[in-house]
């Protein structure tokens, strides 16, 4: 009795003595949840509801930044269209081909660690400025593309320069990022059974059905997976609109980014309660977004395992 | 009809009796991919005049002009950008490196109250727009009169908030041994010691994996070095070139390229040098 009492004592200083270690090694964790992230999440809801510009005190005004965002801002609003659009076209295109070269590159290709290591330099490229400079001279009016155009007798226009089409630049520019989300199917698909097409190919299914019925639903966590986090990530795309618009969003508002609107009102204009509010609702589109995600992946996405 | 010795599961199955063709297409799609960045490369050692006369790579005049043009032509010389950037890259390769390394050991090894909950917050943090802080953390920074030093760069680093890192180190830690622990535990270790002498040690593949992403990721950062150096004194590599756009008319392409070609040159390095680890981390937890 008193053993096994002593050995509880024991085990409970034990285990105090543990989550005391752990707490310290979280310390600077902690620290930064507070004054890095939860502190400043707070702190831009209440400011969503002020005018505030870093010199004057911030003024309380209710829903008037959001009500103004809606019904007053045409910018706002642009930026909004701009944003879905890029992430409407971008995300889709750039996963389908990362998935096309996955599948070209999957098992029995010899050379495949070069080819992967080719197609993923441009997703650690692509953010920096330098590519974005690089970027807006291939495109532009005496740029790459037009050479290249005129060599086959078209002239070409200043793609970024044209209201038209420099949206469109920059959904090129994501999709030559398609590197990423390609190493994560390929590593998808290395985890499919190979007896799974011994077995499909014994029964005579040809390359599209087994594409179809084997490789296509065992992969759908993984499409998911880079689903989720490229709209995240294209959501929040800021350096190469900034770059290929001279931090203007131009022509004609046309690569007005979201966050790059958000950057204008809050650190040029300091209207940062405009600012926070705009961020507050970037966060509740993206949390919305990624919600009916998950929600709607229940339908599509086939976890082999539950059934 | 003859069964596959060794099946190929690939959507271009048809071309197995002719991978060349396979190969061909792969690399004239590769060439297509880089022929802007090789157009940039060759670009910058053409005369000025030459760059958008002739569209083809290799440069029927080679001059290094545009480099030496080009690293002199703001306040000061591009050597000093580039160490204001390796200054600020190597402190948060290091932040990171220590605080996520130490969140990642209590995550992965340690029992303590509520632990879930802090464990599904950091991986909450990981889909947090940077944006919906960025407001309220630059008036503190301001208010701090930290704005123009590096501190608003790498505190958050020193604080962990990188959470990607310490999931990634979370996941490596989980695939150790435990035994491992419980025998340094019984030779009268502590938890400290256990994590400086045992995890550690065999972490290095994620803690390489960790260093290169913030090399690379800090190095390419725009929008914070953007908003937190305003003078040009401390400005980095990417403001800098940022700067070099907005001063130089649209005739001066030749040394904005070279200079480019001198901000990618430390990424591609990292990338020649670590891709095992880039293309793992990758793999294993979907960074980008």
């Amino acid at each position: 009795m008193t053993a096994l009492a002593r050995g509880g004592h024991r085990a409970t200083l034990r285990s105090r003595r543990e989550a005391r270690a752990a707490y310290l090694f979280l310390a600077p964790w902690f620290a930064g949840l507070l004054v890095i992230t939860v502190g400043p999440i707070l702190a831009s809801l209440y400011l969503s509801f002020t005018d505030y510009s870093l010199l004057e005190e911030a003024k309380w005004v209710g829903w008037d930044n959001y009500v103004r965002m809606f019904t007053q801002d045409t910018r706002f609003l642009q930026s909004l269209q701009v944003t879905t659009v890029y992430v409407v076209v971008s995300v889709p295109l750039q996963l389908a081909f990362a998935l096309l070269l996955a599948l070209v590159l999957d098992r029995g290709l010899r050379g495949l660690s070069f080819y992967r290591s080719i197609f993923y330099l441009p997703s650690l490229l692509g953010g920096s400025v330098a590519i974005a400079i690089l970027w807006r001279k291939v495109f532009g009016a005496d740029g790459l593309v037009n050479a290249v155009l005129a060599v086959f007798g078209i002239e070409g226009t200043g793609w970024v320069g044209h209201p038209d089409y420099a949206l469109g630049t920059l959904i090129l520019l994501h999709v030559w990022t398609f590197g990423a989300p390609m190493i994560i199917f390929l590593a998808g698909l290395r985890q499919i059974p190979s007896s799974y097409y011994e077995a499909a190919s014994v029964d005579g299914a040809g390359w599209l059905r087994q594409f179809r019925s084997i490789t296509l639903p065992l992969l759908t966590p993984i499409i998911f997976f880079n689903l989720v986090l490229e709209l995240i990530k294209s959501f929040q795309s800021f350096t190469q609109a900034f770059i290929v618009s001279n931090g203007q969003g131009g022509p004609a508002d046309s690569t007005l980014f979201y966050t790059l609107y958000l950057y204008l009102q809050g650190f040029k204009r300091f209207d940062m309660g405009y600012a926070a509010a705009m961020a507050w609702v970037l966060l509740l589109i993206i949390a919305g977004l990624t919600g009916v995600n998950f929600l709607a992946s229940k339908y599509w996405v086939f976890y082999g395992d539950t059934k | 009809m003859a069964t596959p010795s060794r099946p190929v599961p690939v959507l271009f199955r048809q071309f197995r009796g002719g991978p060349l063709a396979k190969h061909a297409l792969l690399i004239g799609f590769g060439l297509v991919m880089l022929y802007p960045l090789v157009w940039m490369i060759s670009s910058s050692l053409k005369p000025e005049e030459l760059i958008f006369r002739e569209p083809g790579l290799w440069p029927s005049e080679f001059t290094l002009e545009n480099y030496t043009e080009g690293w002199n032509a703001l306040k000061h010389p591009f050597s000093y950008y580039l160490w204001n950037s390796a200054v600020v890259t190597v402190l948060s390769v290091v932040a990171n490196l220590v605080a996520c390394s130490l969140a990642a050991y209590a995550f992965a090894r340690l029992n303590f109250p509520l632990k879930k909950l802090w464990f599904a917050v950091m991986l909450g943090t990981i889909m947090l727009p940077y944006h919906v802080t960025i407001v309220p953390q630059y008036i503190m920074f301001s208010k701090l009169d930290l704005i123009n030093t590096i501190w608003p760069l790498v505190m958050p680093k020193v604080l962990a908030t990188d959470a990607f890192f310490v999931f990634l180190m979370v996941q490596f830690i989980r695939t150790l041994p435990r035994e491992l622990d419980e025998a340094a535990e019984i030779d009268g270790a502590g938890y400290w010691r256990i994590f400086m002498r045992v995890v550690m040690p065999l972490c290095l593949p994620a803690l390489a994996t960790t260093a290169i992403f913030t090399f690379i990721w800090t190095w390419n950062d725009f929008l914070s070095q953007l908003l937190y150096l305003n003078n040009p004194d401390n400005f980095t590599v990417p403001v800098a070139l940022r700067t070099f756009l907005d001063a130089s008319s649209d005739s001066s392409w030749g040394p904005m390229f070279a200079m480019s070609i001198v901000a990618l040159g430390p990424i591609f390095g990292f990338f020649l040098a670590g891709q095992k680890y880039l293309i793992r981390g990758v793999a294993t937890t979907g960074l980008k």
